[in-house]
């Protein structure tokens, strides 16, 4: 179910941020679908190939596109169990999503322009600070439910108690986060800006072209969907009926693809070298919800 | 008994008869002495890790009492790892070699000492007899010596070396206090002895006794802040002893320790927080220093001191679970640690031959001075490539798995944990996922640095692949990695041996190994193969797509330029720049620059390089006062004979005359006693 909801979620996504985008520069935008409109042209387009590359640039699209696929059967989504799950499934989330960053960054350096190893630098060291907080995030939601498992985590977050929603609400927050910073989009990265010496994942496909472009780009926007779908997971109650999930689901994803869509309209990218900060702050965040875990477990007055 | 006679008679002959052989037949020897060793004592282990304990007894001499030999499934699982690394290194060893045949005399030494060292390795792990113990570690730690200083004409190779005997031989002189402390107390060499002796002491002189051991056993496996002598073998050895000493010699103290925990029964909850918290630390250590390496093989040196930081974290999860009575926790901490030390061996290895190979290619093995090696040595670069995602703990390679079990300890414990307890795992659980994400960056540099793009300085001589059968081992080792990606089951069933004879010690009666606390590994292996799938269905489709469309070939885009040079391309001080800006306080980085100034610029230069700044305070600076203090007695030495003869003779007066003057002045205080 997590499956398909992000698909459909990515079909639908970027289309709506783009809408929203124009919306508020008082345009009035293309369709919702131009988006995947524009990866079909890709798709059937020729490629160039440098002749600086080698075979991690033709594999490393590839490979990039299933680590999205595969981390999506493990989506968890409550009551319908995902194709995948077992105790700690999140750790070979994130590390899946890892392997394939690894090989993205290696096509970009592969090109052996400037631009790459510019790219790669900064994403590496983004995401590599930007991983501890999910993985906070996930402990303190392992304290409060008692489970290591996606699946079961969601699931079981609202019997809890009254305040887990609190804790639902800073997690969906601090996932939002997480995944503008793993996408590249504001204020981390500007996926519009053309000045290349700026950007994080624009630069590093710069020379990719045709179909493995059209690959990356799936990938990306898979990537968006399944933050967001997880995002709603924290946010809506698992207790509620399936058909009602999925219209609050729709809600959710409107909401979130519009508040992208606002920040890109309105706001600033921020300095590179204070992306650093920002990311960390990122982590502080997940050590409030931790916190907060052990306030509602009542261990704070000793066990 | 005739296991051991022959293991000994093989080490004898091979060593006699090496020096009178051919080049070529040296290494084929000492690899065929090894294969059988190997086969020897694999079998035993196979045997014990079946569950049979394999026990002889050697009578020994009067002064060590009976030498016992006892092969646990510890030992067992020890002994396949040392064999098979071994066997590949040779394997590798006999071609890396060619380079240096005309060099016969050295050949021989170093032919002898690697299979001493094997031999010496290898008993290392079934000897329980102190004195017989210490026997066998120095041969090692000799017959290492001498493989590390293979080029001693080098001046930084030698000084590399003799860092390492010296700072060995700190770990033994902690070894032999603690020995010593047991034999003076119980009178007896065996290591059941250790046993009785700590059960007997109240909880700290038990504590304070397994410090020893651990301090001392740290310094061979490099944790931080002991790890200062690890950085300079490595890179000094030839590479076949680089892989051989990070995939094995370290993981001796890792034994140490092992065993020690196995012998010392202390209290196990504290031996658990000091482990993590020295473990924490050098996993994080490791891999911040080893980011800013130029040298491709120092780089691979500190990923080494990461690693063991990694495994202690394992070892330290199962003493917690040992301590709590958790069987859950203990099983998968020690479980972890030892799958750790396998994956471990085997990336390691295939890394540092990678760099072997890198290095006979191009002759160096500055990162900055390579660039596009992927051209022109495609097979060398998979190779690479495998080892370092396994090493940064992806998956579909060995590297996830382990850390994934560690991983799956470390939230078990969460759930089980105290208030205090719980900001600590925190902080281990941020330790291990920050040292995830930083191997990440350094494998992206050292990889894209390296392989990909263009070459970044002309080589003067064609860069080409190594032969085959050089390779071959290579793929053996990349084969286990990623067996044990996809099939972790296999490899845990292994594991239950050594792991129970850990969890035996929380004495619950009929302590089952938890299987399910496993349970995880095969819907991992089910997501990896669907994974695997996944990728080859997208890429033939792209293979099929491809071929009904256009492709043209061109250059990179340069942003307007045709041509660019290499020179513009990222290097790997330009690719960590950000990293070291952001981690100012913790490294040691010098700069050396002068700007381009003006209209016409003149010469202008940019140096940089990093050093250790543990190594500068806990190091550098007390030699530096010790030697100043040693300076006043510089006038001792002085050239002149006639004063070397002089100090000869005082101390033959002085050995002489004090017990007399001793003697004198005893039989005076009984006079005055009598009186």
């Amino acid at each position: 179910m997590g499956f398909l909801l992000a698909i459909i979620a990515a079909i639908f996504f970027p289309g709506i941020i783009l809408r929203v985008k124009s919306t508020a520069s008082g345009r009035k935008g293309p369709g919702i679908l131009q988006p995947w409109k524009n990866i079909r042209v890709l798709l059937r387009k020729g490629s160039v190939i440098s002749t600086t590359t080698s075979y991690i640039s033709r594999i490393a699209p590839v490979i990039y596109l299933s680590t999205i696929l595969c981390a999506l059967l493990l989506l968890p989504f409550p009551g319908v169990p995902p194709i995948i799950a077992f105790e700690g499934d999140f750790v070979l989330f994130a590390y899946m999503l890892a392997l394939g960053k690894f090989l993205f960054m290696l096509g970009a350096i592969d090109s052996g322009n400037s631009f790459g190893g510019m790219g790669a630098n900064r994403k590496s060291l983004f995401s590599m600070l930007a991983e501890p907080a999910f993985f906070i995030l996930f402990g303190s939601m392992a304290l409060l439910t008692g489970y290591t498992s996606m699946q079961q985590i969601v699931e079981s977050i609202q019997l809890v108690g009254y305040n887990s929603f609190i804790i639902g609400a800073l997690a969906a927050y601090v996932l939002i986060q997480i995944a503008i910073v793993e996408t590249s989009r504001l204020p981390v990265d500007d996926p519009n800006t053309r000045n290349a010496t700026t950007m994080v994942d624009g630069v590093m496909i710069l020379d990719f072209s045709g179909f493995d472009l059209a690959l990356i780009q799936i990938g990306t926007l898979l990537r968006l969907a399944m933050y967001g779908v997880l995002v709603a997971n924290f946010l809506i109650p698992a207790g509620w009926p399936v058909l009602t999930r999925i219209a609050l689901f729709i809600g959710v994803q409107i909401a979130f693809a519009s508040m992208i869509g606002l920040i890109e309209s309105f706001r600033a990218r921020k300095k590179l070298s204070k992306n650093p900060q920002f990311i960390i702050s990122l982590n502080v965040l997940a050590l409030v919800a931790f916190v907060l875990v052990l306030l509602i477990n009542f261990k704070m007055i000793g066990k | 008994m005739t296991f051991l006679v022959t293991f000994i008679l093989i080490c004898i002959t091979g060593v006699l008869i090496i020096p009178f052989l051919k080049v070529k037949m040296k290494g084929i020897i000492v690899l065929a002495a090894i294969v059988m060793n190997a086969l020897i004592s694999g079998y035993l282990a196979v045997q014990s890790l079946t569950g049979q304990m394999i026990s002889y007894s050697i009578p020994g001499s009067a002064i060590t009492g009976m030498i016992p030999i006892r092969i646990d499934a510890l030992s067992g699982w020890f002994i396949l790892i040392i064999n098979f690394v071994f066997i590949s290194g040779g394997w590798y060893g006999l071609f890396y070699m060619n380079a240096y045949k005309e060099k016969r005399g050295k050949i021989s030494l170093h032919a002898i000492a690697v299979l001493l060292l094997h031999a010496a390795i290898v008993s290392l792990t079934a000897i329980q007899n102190s004195i017989a113990f210490l026997v066998a570690w120095e041969v090692m730690m000799f017959s290492a010596f001498i493989a590390v200083t293979f080029e001693h004409e080098k001046e930084v190779t030698l000084k590399a070396g003799i860092n390492y005997l010296i700072q060995s031989h700190i770990c033994v002189v902690l070894m032999v206090t603690g020995f010593l402390w047991v034999s003076n107390k119980t009178g007896s060499y065996d290591f059941q002895a250790i046993t009785a002796f700590s059960s007997s002491q109240a909880g700290s002189g038990a504590l304070f006794l397994f410090m020893i051991f651990f301090i001392g056993f740290a310094f061979k496996a490099g944790f931080v802040p002991f790890h200062t002598w690890l950085p300079y073998a490595h890179p000094a050895a030839p590479a076949h002893i680089s892989g051989i000493m990070s995939g094995i010699l370290i993981k001796c103290g890792i034994y140490g320790i092992l065993r020690m925990i196995l012998l010392i029964k202390a209290d196990y909850t504290a031996i658990g927080y000091i482990i993590l918290t020295f473990s924490v630390i050098s996993g994080l250590y490791g891999v911040m220093l080893a980011i800013v390496q130029h040298d491709l093989k120092k780089l691979l040196a500190y990923h080494s001191v990461e690693n063991i930081g990694i495994i202690g974290m394992g070892i330290g999860i199962g003493c917690i679970g040992l301590g709590t009575g958790n069987l859950v926790i203990a099983s998968l901490g020690f479980a972890g640690a030892l799958l750790h030390t396998l994956n471990h061996a085997l990336f390691k290895s295939l890394l540092f031959y990678t760099a072997g190979m890198v290095y006979q290619a191009t002759h160096t093995l500055n990162i900055e001075h390579l660039g596009g090696l992927i051209k022109k040595m495609p097979q060398t670069a998979l190779l690479f490539l495998i080892a370092a995602v396994a090493i940064s703990g992806i998956p579909p390679f060995n590297g996830f798995i382990s850390e994934f079990i560690i991983y799956t300890g470390l939230y078990q414990w969460l759930q089980n944990a105290s208030l205090s307890s719980l900001i600590f795992i925190l902080f281990l659980i941020l330790g291990l996922v920050l040292i995830g994400g930083l191997a990440l960056l350094c494998f992206t540099k050292a990889f894209g640095i390296v392989f990909l793009g263009n070459p970044r300085q002309e080589l003067h001589h064609e860069v080409k692949e190594g032969p085959f059968l050089q390779l071959l081992p290579l793929y053996v080792i990349a084969f286990f990695i990623l067996i044990i990606g996809l099939v972790p089951q296999l490899f845990i069933k292994m594991l239950e041996g050594p792991v129970s004879l850990f969890t035996d010690r929380l004495g619950v009666t009929n302590a089952q190994f938890p299987v399910e606390a496993f349970a995880a590994l095969t819907p991992i292996s089910i997501a990896v193969w669907g994974f695997i799938l996944l990728a080859l269905i997208i890429f033939s489709i792209r293979k099929w797509v491809l071929n009904h469309r256009k492709i043209a070939i061109g250059t990179t885009w340069g942003c307007g330029y045709m041509s660019p040079t290499a020179k513009l391309q990222y290097t790997a001080g330009s690719f960590v720049r950000s990293y070291v800006k952001l981690n100012k306080p913790t490294l040691l980085f010098f700069k050396h620059e002068k700007e381009m100034i003006g209209l016409f610029p003149g010469e202008s230069h940019y140096e940089s390089h990093a050093y250790d700044k543990l190594e500068k305070w806990l190091i550098d600076k007390p030699i530096k006062v010790f030697k100043s203090f040693l300076k006043r007695f510089l006038f001792l030495q002085n050239g002149s004979l006639q004063y070397y003869i002089l100090y000869g003779v005082l101390y033959i007066i002085g050995v002489i005359f004090i017990p007399m003057i001793f003697d004198t002045i005893s039989l005076f205080i009984d006079f005055l006693k009598r009186l």
